[in-house]
């Protein structure tokens, strides 16, 4: 009795060791890059392709926190990430003017559209200008689902509502979910509401959605990836050549040709589009 | 010499006890010893402080003041209390044995001091057979009857050889019939391992039946402490007579006396019994119930018995191995008999009958001493 | 209700055919819970006996500490790991956020509470003459400990089951100290919350039907040794 015992305590401990053990090759952290992205990377499943080749093509561990853009720029800004993939644009400016951000660059871009019920309380179905499309949705009261999250998503949904002149915090046709892209469009579809999404989310979502485009194609409605390494001037536990090898592959032709075809095979058209090496003044044209 | 031979047979001695509770000294025992091979009975009623002295004499229970000395060793210094209680093994009311079986219980003291199965096995088995429960070996302890859980923790207790045995009330929750096979059965395991033993109860027959020396407490003190015969028919005082089961304790005057033997007047009649008093003190008088018999003749003169009474019967109750007569003589006075008497005496209520008890067989108590 | 019959048969499938990645996730989720009650278990235990057996100024306080933490919020706890973890935060030298080792921390600062709220409980139910009985055996203050842990192994079995249950369900933590890193620190809760919210409510479904089987598994057998355990 007392021998099984002891050989239980024994196993146990020596359980627990080795699972501490073997669970955390410690020793491996240079090779270890912090990958701070927004839910929309992720959740399109196009993060799912790209890492692997990266990890194949270089040896790095990619660890990516899939968050809000807003977020991820906070990771940054506290030097808790190495690069950032991020969509916010004025965010990002203020980011990398801080100095917190080193070589912003380019990468893809796809863009948001405005989705609503196919009955389309406001009537904003076929109007090219995001801002008449919002003002139509706050003057009829339609129900209106934000993010609410800080998200990149969130901030281009702001800067609409701001060219707009509306304030729509607190009004009663004005709901914040605090969640993701996806969740955000359930929630849409199921209360009938209009939201702005991006194409990717919407596109890979979209059999099982009660929603349709009902704007889109406005320049002010692009959504635009860029790539930013973690400053490690402000930071110094910054794994800066992870970063910097990773914000490379993503702008590498052979990264923008994979990014170009994405999608095509499931949704019968790209969800993003490459623009590595373009100005952000070109795009949209 | 006598002294030292005394002093050397001397397992454990208490000096100064002093056990506090809630500021509250509910202990307090100038000096006690054990001797080695006796068992030490511990009488008292509910509360008087018998499990606190045993639990402060086998160190479980700290003292505020005093020291125990283990074979002539100060407990705590010259010898380490792991060692002392390694030495020692007590049973307590409630069997308290282990989610195990029976054997693997009988086995955790000798485990607990780190003995190799191949040593203990064999122990557990004579503990078990000493005991006569070899056939519950296997079993869960939880699968027992009330005696048999307390045979299993006396085996325990036994297995790993004590020097003392300490017995906290061990019978008093088994019923009747068991109890009774489970002193019988203890007393020839005491006598055949000559084991030193204290044995706290507040059974004076149980008592009676195992201990070499009886002591009896009351409010956390040793009121008497000395051989069964001495507290039992020489009670120190009134408390303990009636404690111990003096059932007639008569208040009267010494009237005269004559060498050792002295009257007392108690309620009109007079009773003789020996002492040292002096005419015209008040003395009680301890007449013990077994010491009172009863007849149906009135033969006065023929036998050497001095005190003689026309009695009438009061009452009878049944009492165990006795019955309990309770008479009025013009005096209370109580006598136990056996049903066998009673059946050939033809005794019931109301009955005229005779009393009588030896001068010798009274205990005197001084009053006010 | 078709989504749901599509995530049982997309679980059913998932299992059938042995899927790579959620064998991983399922593997991985059993790895860093069991390790995390495990380490719990040894905490909780130990320091549960401690308060449970001895008296002490403040004893009180930890007590109501301990059951109050029974019901510590995972993602409160999450989020402090993450702060200590940080790299530039006070343990940040362990570089071991985002990985398993993390999500082993948060779930057994989870489970410990746990596992010392049930032990505190099934010491103090013990006879307190128990503990006189086995030191007049002459036991060693630590073979005391070790037992009355044994004489109280059918609640700490329970303690057992409360914990794991209690950390492999959670993804609050797991998420935030983990990362949901494919292949790495996903887990069964986080990849169901991701599944979810990229719309692959089957997927998500399947994984949760995974979860349950897996809980409800480990209790059976944890169930089926306290029964076996019981007076028979």
């Amino acid at each position: 009795m007392k021998r099984v015992s002891s050989v239980w305590i024994v196993s146990l401990i020596a359980a627990v060791l080795f699972g501490v053990l073997t669970v955390s090759p410690a020793s491996a952290q240079q090779k270890n890059i912090i990958l701070a992205t927004t839910t929309s990377t992720q959740d399109s499943g196009l993060l799912d392709v790209l890492i692997p080749m990266f990890e194949k093509k270089t040896g790095y561990f990619v660890k990516t926190i899939a968050v809000g853009s807003g977020q991820a720029m906070a990771m940054g800004q506290k030097g808790e990430a190495d690069v950032l993939l991020v969509h916010s644009p004025a965010a990002e400016k203020k980011f990398v003017d801080e100095g917190y951000g080193i070589n912003r660059r380019l990468v893809m871009h796809n863009d948001f559209v405005i989705v609503g019920p196919p009955s389309d309380p406001a009537k904003i179905k076929g109007i090219k200008s995001a801002v008449e499309a919002f003002k139509r949705i706050a003057s009829t009261g339609s129900l209106f689902m934000s993010r609410g999250d800080n998200s990149g998503t969130h901030a281009q949904e702001k800067a609409v509502w701001k060219a707009a002149n509306i304030n729509p915090e607190g009004q009663k046709w004005y709901q914040q979910t605090g969640l993701g892209m996806g969740q955000t469009l359930n929630v849409a579809s199921e209360k009938r509401a209009y939201t702005l999404t991006d194409r990717g989310t919407y596109l890979a979502l979209k059999k099982q959605l009660g929603l349709d485009i009902l704007a889109e194609g406005d320049a002010i409605l692009l959504n635009i990836y860029h790539v930013i390494e973690v400053n490690p001037a402000k930071w110094p536990k910054v794994n800066s050549v992870g970063g910097r090898a990773f914000a490379d592959f993503m702008v590498a032709q052979e990264t923008q040709g994979v990014i170009k075809t994405f999608g095509v095979d499931k949704f019968g058209s790209p969800l993003f589009f490459p623009d590595a090496g373009k100005k952000d003044e070109d795009l949209g044209k | 010499m006598t002294e030292q031979a005394t002093e050397s047979q001397t397992v454990l001695e208490g000096k100064g006890l002093r056990v506090g509770r809630g500021g509250v000294i509910v202990l307090d025992v100038p000096s006690v010893s054990i001797i080695e091979g006796e068992v030490l009975g511990l009488i008292g009623p509910n509360g008087a402080g018998k499990t606190t002295l045993l639990q402060t004499l086998s160190y479980l229970l700290k003292p505020v003041s005093g020291e125990l000395y283990f074979r002539g060793a100060k407990v705590g210094s010259d010898v380490p209390v792991l060692e002392f209680r390694r030495r020692l093994a007590m049973v307590f009311q409630e069997p308290l044995l282990f989610d195990t079986t029976v054997f693997q219980n009988v086995m955790s003291g000798l485990k607990i001091r780190g003995m190799k199965r191949s040593e203990s096995d064999g122990i557990v088995v004579e503990q078990l057979e000493r005991f006569g429960i070899s056939h519950l070996s296997g079993r869960s302890a939880r699968r027992l009857s009330g005696g048999e859980a307390q045979r299993v923790s006396l085996a325990r207790a036994f297995a790993t050889r004590p020097e003392i045995l300490f017995l906290d009330e061990p019978f008093a929750s088994v019923d009747q019939p068991s109890s009774e096979a489970l002193i019988e059965d203890l007393q020839v395991v005491l006598r055949k391992t000559g084991t030193t033993a204290i044995l706290a109860t507040h059974d004076r027959m149980e008592a009676l039946r195992l201990s070499d020396r009886l002591a009896v407490m009351m409010d956390g003190r040793i009121l008497q402490i000395g051989s069964p015969d001495a507290v039992m028919n020489r009670p120190a005082d009134e408390f303990i007579a009636s404690f111990v089961g003096v059932e007639t304790i008569l208040t009267g005057r010494v009237v005269s006396r004559d060498g050792s033997s002295f009257l007392t007047a108690v309620s009109g009649h007079e009773i003789e019994a020996v002492g040292d008093v002096l005419p015209g003190e008040t003395v009680l008088l301890c007449i013990r119930p077994e010491n009172v018999s009863l007849s149906t003749s009135l033969r006065r003169g023929a036998t050497s018995v001095r005190n003689v009474f026309p009695a009438k019967i009061e009452k009878i109750t049944p009492l165990g191995l006795y019955q309990r007569v309770t008479l009025d003589c013009g005096f209370p006075l109580v006598s136990y008999v056996t049903k066998h008497s009673v059946e050939g005496l033809s005794l019931r209520e109301g009955k005229e009958v005779t009393a009588s008890f030896k001068a010798t067989a009274i205990h005197v108590l001084r009053k006010n001493r | 209700m078709d989504l749901i019959l599509d995530g049982i048969k997309k679980a059913f499938w998932l299992l059938v055919t042995l899927d790579p990645e959620v064998m991983g996730i399922t593997w991985l989720s059993l790895k860093v819970s069991g390790i995390a009650t495990l380490v719990s278990l040894l905490l909780g235990i130990s320091i549960g006996s401690v308060i449970a057996l001895t008296r002490f100024p403040g004893r009180r306080v930890a007590v109501s500490l301990v059951n109050t933490g029974m019901g510590l919020p995972p993602v409160v706890v999450g989020l402090f790991v993450s702060i200590m973890l940080w790299r530039n935060g006070p343990l940040g030298f362990l570089e071991i956020l985002y990985t398993p080792t993390a999500m082993i921390v948060a779930q057994a600062i989870i489970a410990t509470p746990i596992v010392m709220g049930i032990t505190l409980a099934a010491m103090q139910q013990l006879p307190k003459k128990l503990r006189l009985q086995i030191f007049a055996l002459g036991a060693t203050r630590l073979q005391m400990v070790w037992i009355l842990i044994k004489e109280a192994k059918l609640p700490l079995l329970a303690a057992v089951m409360a914990g794991f249950g209690g950390v492999i369900s959670e993804v609050g933590a797991s998420i935030m100290v983990g990362g949901n890193i494919r292949g790495y620190s996903r887990v069964l809760t986080t990849a169901t919350v991701m599944e979810t919210s990229r719309g692959n409510f089957d997927v998500a479904i399947a994984l949760g039907i995974i979860l349950l089987l897996l809980a409800y598994v480990i209790n059976a057998i944890l169930t089926h040794i306290q029964q076996h355990e019981r007076p028979r």
